[in-house]
């Protein structure tokens, strides 16, 4: 066990200072001393996505960095994409209207990992949003509203309709 | 039921979950979520040995460590616990050893033989490094169709590794066999697969001492089990044991029951007087929560000329590794129980018998005895294959039609009027375009092209009346400001239950879906939870009736005050009004203050308040029905299969939530067809796990999976809502869907398949058989 050394890390445009050891992973750290609880662990190994957060606008793994890699960066959490208290962001509006998640614990990730990816490509075919959330896994949807979701989100960030 | 009950307005509508809000912004309450202070972590540490002999197990070094509070081994563990017996599991049935630690010997890999809990779960894993253990390997049991016959036995204490054996001989079976023109037989396999919850198991479990209460958060589809099977193992009583339920990331069957991890966490934290959190991390949940689907039936089926089915006999066994979780059960015997289905299937015989092995243990899956319609739905289009008739063809002559309706199975099955096999399966033909697709089949075989189609109709038992099973209540109270509370027994994990419920009692009371609140856990009346396809009819039916309660009161109280006469009100969204007078209106919130407090005001005679308790008796069976139909490619080179289409045309009765209805079907149907075509939980010969991660357990992703297109046939059930049971459907459909689609395929090679998964390799290997021969 190392000694704890002190971390600061741009959280949802706040900064959060604390404590820990260098192994302490970012997930951790968002989670227990930035209250960042909609970061969820799904696996610990960086295939399920569930931990998904945008390390300076690009989706990372959070389960697969050390808090201390994330050292002065700016971390937005699913708990930073809606504007304000009573409006949700359009993706996740368009999870909402969609049925795009059950559970709710792998809809951060997707939210997140979606969010991301339509920044990237804000006009995507159908199979390129399959295969753009691939990376994320869902075990009560089937995807089928995680898809849909995907393509009226994109409409509406386009500005077009929301079909 | 008052005969005044508003019109349906909400019931039937895809109304917006009112669960959403708070977890697409990340701001659900899941059991990791609880932070309690000086909460300590737990950390197992587990057997990587099949089967073996415990010859030391010194924790000295570990309770050292800085930041340790206790290490648990089976003598300082087990004898604080009074039952471990879940509620399904009858006390005098035997069952592998009582225990939450392994003690002296290890059966499985994965087995918990310490448990560590310190102020952290880095610290806890530490201190399992520092645990000084030696193991004597023995000759592990892994394989299941050899279990019964092995003298080495998983359970010494039990003396025999056949769990349990139920033959159930017909002699008219045997009669219908001796003069059948058709006698078609074959084994057919399925194999290891999990359940995997997104969010895996956990537990924070905090006592109070000298009030003696234990306080429980955990992730679990059965609040009401968790009190009860906890206070038994804690030795107190019932009302002691408070179970708090929050958001919960799935389960599909694996959260219905307590596992030795969350019983020995209640032990510790009582121990310990300091609240305890465990979180299960994906390798624990992958290599021992629990398993499923590791069964085999040998099926015989008769037909006569005209391919109508005679009669069928059945061999059932399945394996129930070392510890099933939930005890030792006998699906096989639904299963064998359950094979007719939707079909004149003539006389049956059966044998279902369950074996333990050296691996993990089985338990409830999402269709936990879906291997009925596995067995026969492959078994038809292997028989329409033999004698040469097309498998639409054969189901349409042997379905139930509406004609042969009530009908009485041979095997004791009772299927009422109200199920629709044969409307479901025209559907789904109608939808897939079946006779084109047979065309398109044909035109692309000519072009070196193998596409494959794959059907399988069935009829699902839900929301059984029986037992501990056979009640739900729902405890409902308009509060002062007119919003209304429901306190249930339920456990919904993604099943969209607090938007569900509100919606049918909003059309009961009269008020809107987001006026009604459902609380569950801790302060509702014993249920047995959310799994079996039950919560719509059961839960359901309670929460109906307990609005309607309340709503004869509100308008009894509402005449009084208004002074009309309590025929002539109409309750909607919320307000009281004269029909056809507007104008003339309270509110509920205005009925609800006269209530509490202006009680003098209510009519004489009213009790004050504005609550209603119900609690509902369900039916022994409200079948549910369902046809899947999906077509397939499949490249020869690389053996991968490509769903091209899926169809399901279902009748879970009246519809309260389209969209919840297809959503749970799709979530159902892409775990079947990732049990078939990608997910196995691959054991070695020495019992070794080699699906440890999610690269080797490959749960299918948003790339694998076709658009789905469902078709609904409404024919109300007997029960108050004329709901239906739909949870577990589109599991029990697919697997038997796309394995018929992929044997399809392959039958162009002259290969038949009997067990899955048929994935790349497995397919590759049957067309390369093929060439053999």
């Amino acid at each position: 066990m190392a000694d704890a050394i002190p971390i600061s890390i741009t959280v949802n445009g706040r900064t959060r200072r604390g404590m820990g050891e260098p192994r302490l992973t970012l997930a951790d750290f968002l989670r227990e001393q930035a209250m960042c609880t909609g970061v969820h662990l799904g696996c610990e190994h960086g295939v399920c996505g569930s931990c998904t957060v945008l390390m300076d606008g690009e989706a990372v793994r959070s389960c697969l960095l050390f808090a201390v890699q994330a050292e002065g960066a700016d971390i937005t959490t699913v708990e930073g994409l809606a504007p304000d208290d009573e409006t949700l962001h359009p993706v996740q509006d368009a999870f909402r209207d969609c049925h795009g998640l059950q559970c709710g614990f792998c809809t951060p990730g997707f939210v997140v990992s979606v969010a991301a990816f339509l920044e990237a490509n804000p006009d995507p075919s159908d199979a390129e949003i399959r295969h753009g959330i691939a990376g994320n896994l869902c075990r009560c949807t089937g995807y089928q509203g995680i898809v849909a979701a995907t393509r009226q989100a994109a409409a509406v960030m386009r500005g077009g309709d929301s079909e | 039921m008052s005969n005044t009950a508003a019109a349906a307005r909400y019931v039937g509508q895809s109304v917006k979950r009112l669960e959403d809000p708070r977890l697409v912004t990340g701001h659900g309450r899941y059991v990791d979520d609880i932070v309690l202070p000086g909460m300590l972590h737990v950390a197992f540490g587990r057997s990587d040995l099949a089967r073996a002999t415990i010859t030391r197990l010194d924790t000295a070094a570990a309770e050292a460590l800085d930041g340790v509070h206790a290490v648990f081994t089976a003598p300082s563990l087990n004898s604080h616990n009074d039952s471990l017996r879940a509620s399904l599991h009858p006390p005098e049935s035997p069952a592998p050893p009582a225990n939450m630690l392994a003690d002296g010997d290890v059966r499985f890999v994965g087995d918990p033989y310490v448990m560590v809990v310190a102020e952290s779960r880095y610290i806890a894993e530490d201190a399992l490094e520092l645990v000084d253990v030696e193991f004597e390997p023995l000759d592990p049991v892994v394989d299941y169709e050899t279990a019964a016959d092995s003298d080495n036995h998983v359970h010494p204490e039990l003396g025999s590794n056949l769990a349990h054996d139920l033959p159930v001989p017909n002699p008219a079976q045997q009669e219908a066999f001796e003069n059948a023109a058709h006698i078609i037989t074959e084994t057919w396999h399925q194999h290891r697969q999990t359940n995997v919850p997104m969010e895996t198991r956990g537990i924070v479990a905090s006592w109070q001492p000298h009030a003696g209460v234990m306080e429980v958060w955990a992730s679990t589809q059965s609040p009401h089990e968790m009190q009860l099977v906890g206070a038994r193992v804690l030795g107190i009583g019932e009302h002691k044991m408070v179970v708090h339920f929050g958001d919960v990331g799935g389960g599909f069957g694996q959260k219905m029951f307590l596992g030795r991890e969350d019983m020995a966490v209640l032990v510790a934290a009582k121990l310990l007087a300091s609240p305890v959190k465990w979180i299960e991390d994906r390798r624990e949940n992958l290599l021992a929560s629990n398993h499923a689907r590791i069964e085999q039936m040998t099926v015989s089926m008769a037909v006569d000329e005209d391919g109508n089915f005679l009669a069928a006999d059945l061999d059932q066994l399945e394996d129930d590794g070392a510890y099933p979780l939930g005890g030792p059960a006998t699906p096989g015997a639904m299963a064998t129980m359950l094979y007719p289905g939707p079909y004149r299937m003539g006389p049956v015989s059966w044998r279902a018998r369950t074996v333990y092995t050296n691996t993990c243990g089985r338990g409830a899956y999402r269709g936990p005895w879906q291997m009925e319609s596995v067995a026969r739905e492959q078994m038809i289009d292997r028989v329409a294959r033999e004698i040469g008739m097309d498998p639409l063809e054969l189901r349409r002559r042997n379905v139930l039609k509406p004609d042969d309706l009530p009908y009485q199975v041979s095997t004791g099955l009772f299927f009422e009027t109200t199920i629709s096999p044969e409307q479901t399966l025209e559907q789904a033909a109608e939808m897939i375009g079946y006779d084109d697709f047979r065309a398109e089949q044909a035109k692309a075989r000519e072009q070196g092209r193998y596409l494959g189609l794959g059907m399988a109709l069935y009829i699902e038992p839900t929301s059984m009346g029986m037992g501990p099973l056979g009640t739900e209540s729902a405890m409902l109270r308009v509060e002062v400001d007119g919003h209304v509370n429901v306190f249930m027994g339920t456990g919904s994990h993604g099943q969209s239950l607090e938007t569900t419920m509100a919606q049918l009692v909003a059309d009961e009371l009269g008020v809107r879906p987001e006026d009604v609140t459902l609380h569950q856990g801790h302060g509702s009346g014993y249920g047995f939870g959310t799994g079996g396809s039950r919560s719509a009819v059961i839960a359901g039916s309670a929460a109906r009736a307990a609005a309607s309660g309340v709503r004869d009161k509100v308008v009894a109280i509402a005449a009084h005050l208004m002074e009309a006469s309590a025929d002539d009100l109409e309750v909607a969204d919320g307000v009281i009004s004269v029909k056809g007078t507007p104008t003339a209106s309270m509110t509920l919130a205005q009925v609800a203050a006269t209530a509490y407090q202006n009680s003098d005001a209510l009519p004489p005679g009213t009790e004050a308040g504005l609550e209603h308790t119900a609690r509902y008796k369900a039916p022994p069976n409200t079948h549910s029905n369902a046809c899947h139909i999906c077509t397939c490619e499949l490249d020869p080179g690389t053996g991968k299969v490509t769903l091209l289409r899926y169809v399901v045309s279902e009748d879970c009765g009246v519809l309260i939530n389209p969209m919840v209805v297809d959503g749970q079907i799709a979530g159902g149907v892409v775990q079947g067809i990732g049990g078939v075509l990608y997910e196995h939980c691959v054991y070695d010969e020495s019992g070794n796990p080699l699906a440890s991660t999610f690269l080797d357990y490959l749960v299918p992703t948003a790339a694998e999976v076709p658009e789905l297109e469902t078709g609904h046939v409404v024919v109300p059930s007997d029960t108050p809502g004329g709901h239906k049971g739909t949870g577990e459907g589109g599991a029990i459909g697919a697997p038997p869907a796309v394995f018929n689609a992929v044997a399809d395929a392959l039958a162009s090679f002259g290969v038949y398949p009997n067990r899955q998964p048929l994935d790349p390799n497995a397919v590759l290997a049957l067309i390369a058989s093929a060439s053999d021969s």
